[in-house]
């Protein structure tokens, strides 16, 4: 755990310096440290979908890395993010990593605010095909709860943190809401909840 | 102690932005304040942004309105660092607008003023016994078991009584129930200030009122807060059952409402899979439907302290599914309680010399441009000067609600600059952060940076580690102040 953690601060630190941002080490270390005590509380008081997910993300961010010795090649699909613009971006997901990590590796404009803990609506994408949405399983209490509270929400959202990829997903289309920018999802209008 | 001095702010920034930078002031650090930062410093590669906060501590209501056994909710705070550490943002604790500086002043030094400072204020019930002992605003309250400085001395007594009274049924209130309700054992591994949680050890509360003037179907909480208080450990739920009863405009409403209807739902099952009694030493939850307080009642034990509630029984009057009022059906009730709290609503401030509509507690604007004059239809805006959260939109929504409110008055800002309407060539570049600090430093106030919120924070959560909880709030200005100088 405290190496995934390590690891991720420095591929994460790389990025940085590759963006040409000049940051210090102990500015790194001091952002990373709330969210790993964060886990900590989670797993020890309240284990919760979202502790529990978050835990298998990071391990499975140390496990998935392409310079990893011996590990099997990883089945992975396709998904395109129509992003705020409207611009489309094709990426390709490793199954079982979560529509949140994903944009995230690829550079892609969606919120997570509360970090995949399901305590915000922040990650709301829209599956913009009714086809691909009925393949995913219903949500949980948990994740509607969160949707009520989403902005934009349609017929076919989900957060982006629940919707793991899966191989009955490759060509899925997911939108990121915005709220300067009106769209429709095929076969579906988007009406006020 | 560190004196901030404005030589050290200008080596920097003139060594990290281009010599014309696009100087934004943003007054507020809660979720609108670094949303609306984020957004500045990706749109504009040549901006440059202060963040300002009256208070030591950025991030706002993260830190003093989202309830201590929510930590999950405050995950976002390591964001918003991340943003308070981009070589363009810089914040600036302790600087207090209005009496630091006004308004005025920092129009003149920044190009653009983003006001985001939310909703610090109440809005009052304006029925007699008001001001009775006893009686508190819900945001008081929180900002008490929040350990926000400002109400530290709050000390509400939660020993002479067995019951509260929370006026509103929104999730400030029902965080509140919860906080009165929750096993103490339970809070105590939060970060909820110590001073309440030693005082919730001793409480004798253990019946809890939440009075709503209109029905289930209208509740103002979401579902999240709502089940989580249904499912307190060893809570007795009452509901009148025939409180549940729908009007063919509920139903309009229901179908019509997604996060409505499952509100509905939950309180429903609440009725039904709930004991019909009390076992004994049970603590209770009694949701008060349809009801609107007319008074308060005086204590005749206790001078000026409150005994009770006078409540008058309302029915629904509308056809309009969600446009339903509640009106007084002149049958009343009283409802004795040593406590009440007012959970109706926060309210914004206004600062001199910035349009205000009173009516609503909101800054006039479009799309987070401040309006000039309301009172003529002419749709003129105050250049350079913006809102966004609260103060723009009103007391209401979730964290990610300011990500849209950002979003929306960034794009105004931005469509300002390729006007040309805030950076005029022809003019003087503005002085901006340097201008701020040297202000401020020949006032005598003293700048915190992020570093000295750094300081406070790893000094509570040293100091929470000791009882095992996350943090241990610093809660007077005194430490506050004395740790952020250390």
């Amino acid at each position: 755990m405290f190496i995934s953690k390590l690891s991720r601060v420095g591929v994460w630190m790389v990025k940085e310096l590759c963006r040409g941002k000049s940051r210090t080490l102990t500015s790194a270390g001091y952002t990373h440290r709330p969210s790993s005590h964060y886990l900590q509380t989670l797993s020890e008081a309240k284990v919760s979908r979202g502790a529990i997910f978050q835990k298998h993300r990071l391990f499975s961010s140390v496990n998935s890395g392409p310079s990893e010795e011996g590990s099997e090649p990883e089945e992975e699909i396709s998904v395109t993010f129509v992003d705020k613009d409207g611009d489309e971006k094709l990426i390709k997901v490793p199954v079982g990593m979560s529509m949140l990590e994903a944009a995230h590796e690829n550079d892609i404009e969606l919120e997570g605010a509360c970090e995949a803990s399901l305590a915000c609506s922040t990650c709301h994408v829209i599956v913009m095909d009714m086809e691909y949405y009925n393949k995913l399983e219903d949500p949980t209490d948990e994740e509607n709860d969160m949707l009520d509270l989403a902005f934009g929400l349609t017929e076919t959202s989900r957060l982006g943190c629940q919707v793991i990829a899966k191989p009955e997903l490759d060509g899925v289309q997911l939108a990121i809401p915005s709220a300067t920018r009106n769209f429709a999802v095929d076969g579906y209008v988007p009406k006020p909840h | 102690m560190v004196i901030y001095r404005a030589s050290s702010w200008l080596s920097r920034a003139f060594s990290t932005v281009s010599s014309h930078p696009l100087r934004v002031c943003i007054v507020g650090s809660g979720p609108a304040g670094f949303y609306t930062a984020e957004k500045m410093l990706k749109a504009h590669q040549e901006a440059q942004v202060d963040i300002v906060d009256r208070l030591p501590t950025p991030f706002g209501l993260v830190r003093s309105g989202v309830a201590p056994d929510h930590p999950e909710t405050k995950v976002v705070v390591n964001q918003f660092s991340r943003v308070a550490q981009h070589e363009r943002c810089s914040f600036f604790g302790n600087v207090f607008l209005g009496s630091s500086i006004s308004l005025c002043e920092l129009r003149k030094l920044y190009d653009v003023v983003v006001l985001a400072y939310g909703a610090e204020s109440d809005r009052v019930l304006g029925i007699p016994g008001e001001d009775l002992a006893g009686i508190y605003s819900a945001r008081e309250f929180v900002w008490w078991y929040n350990g926000h400085p400002d109400c530290v001395g709050l000390n509400p007594d939660l020993k002479s009584t067995d019951t509260a009274v929370i006026l509103g049924q929104g999730n400030v209130a029902l965080d509140v129930a919860r906080i009165l309700l929750r096993p103490t054992a339970e809070l105590a591994t939060t970060d909820i200030a110590s001073h309440a949680l030693a005082a919730l050890k001793e409480s004798n509360i253990r019946k809890v009122y939440l009075v709503g003037r209109r029905g289930p179907v209208q509740a103002a909480c979401t579902t999240k807060e709502l089940r989580e208080l249904l499912g307190i450990r060893d809570l007795y739920v009452h509901i009148q059952k025939e409180d549940l009863h729908k009007t063919p405009v509920d139903e309009e409403e229901l179908k019509n409402n997604r996060i409505q209807r499952r509100i509905y739902e939950l309180l429903s099952k609440a009725v039904t899979t709930g004991p019909s009694h009390p076992s004994p030493g049970q603590r209770e939850l009694h949701f008060v439907f349809f009801r609107k307080p007319d008074r308060f009642l005086q204590s005749h034990e206790r001078i000026s302290h409150v005994a009770g509630v006078r409540l008058e029984k309302t029915s629904l009057h509308g056809v309009e599914p969600g446009k339903q009022i509640a009106v007084g059906t002149k049958q009343f009730e009283d409802l004795g309680c040593g406590m009440a709290l007012k959970s109706i609503g926060y309210k914004s401030k206004p600062v001199d010399g910035l349009p205000f509509d009173n009516q609503q507690g909101i800054v006039p604007n479009i799309k987070g441009r401040v309006l000039s004059d309301t009172s003529t239809d002419s749709q003129l805006v105050e250049e350079g000067l913006y809102v966004c959260g609260w103060l723009k939109r009103g007391p209401s929504g979730i964290i990610g609600t300011n990500l849209y409110c950002a979003e929306e008055t960034v794009a105004s800002i931005s469509e300002d600059v390729e006007q040309g309407l805030l950076k005029s060539t022809s003019r003087l570049p503005k002085p901006g952060r340097e201008g701020l600090l040297q202000l401020l430093d020949d006032r005598n106030v003293r700048v915190l940076p992020f570093t000295a919120w750094e300081k406070i924070d790893s000094e509570e959560r040293r100091r929470g580690s000791i009882n095992n909880k996350p943090r241990e709030k610093l809660a007077t200005w005194e430490e506050l102040l004395k740790v952020a100088g250390e």
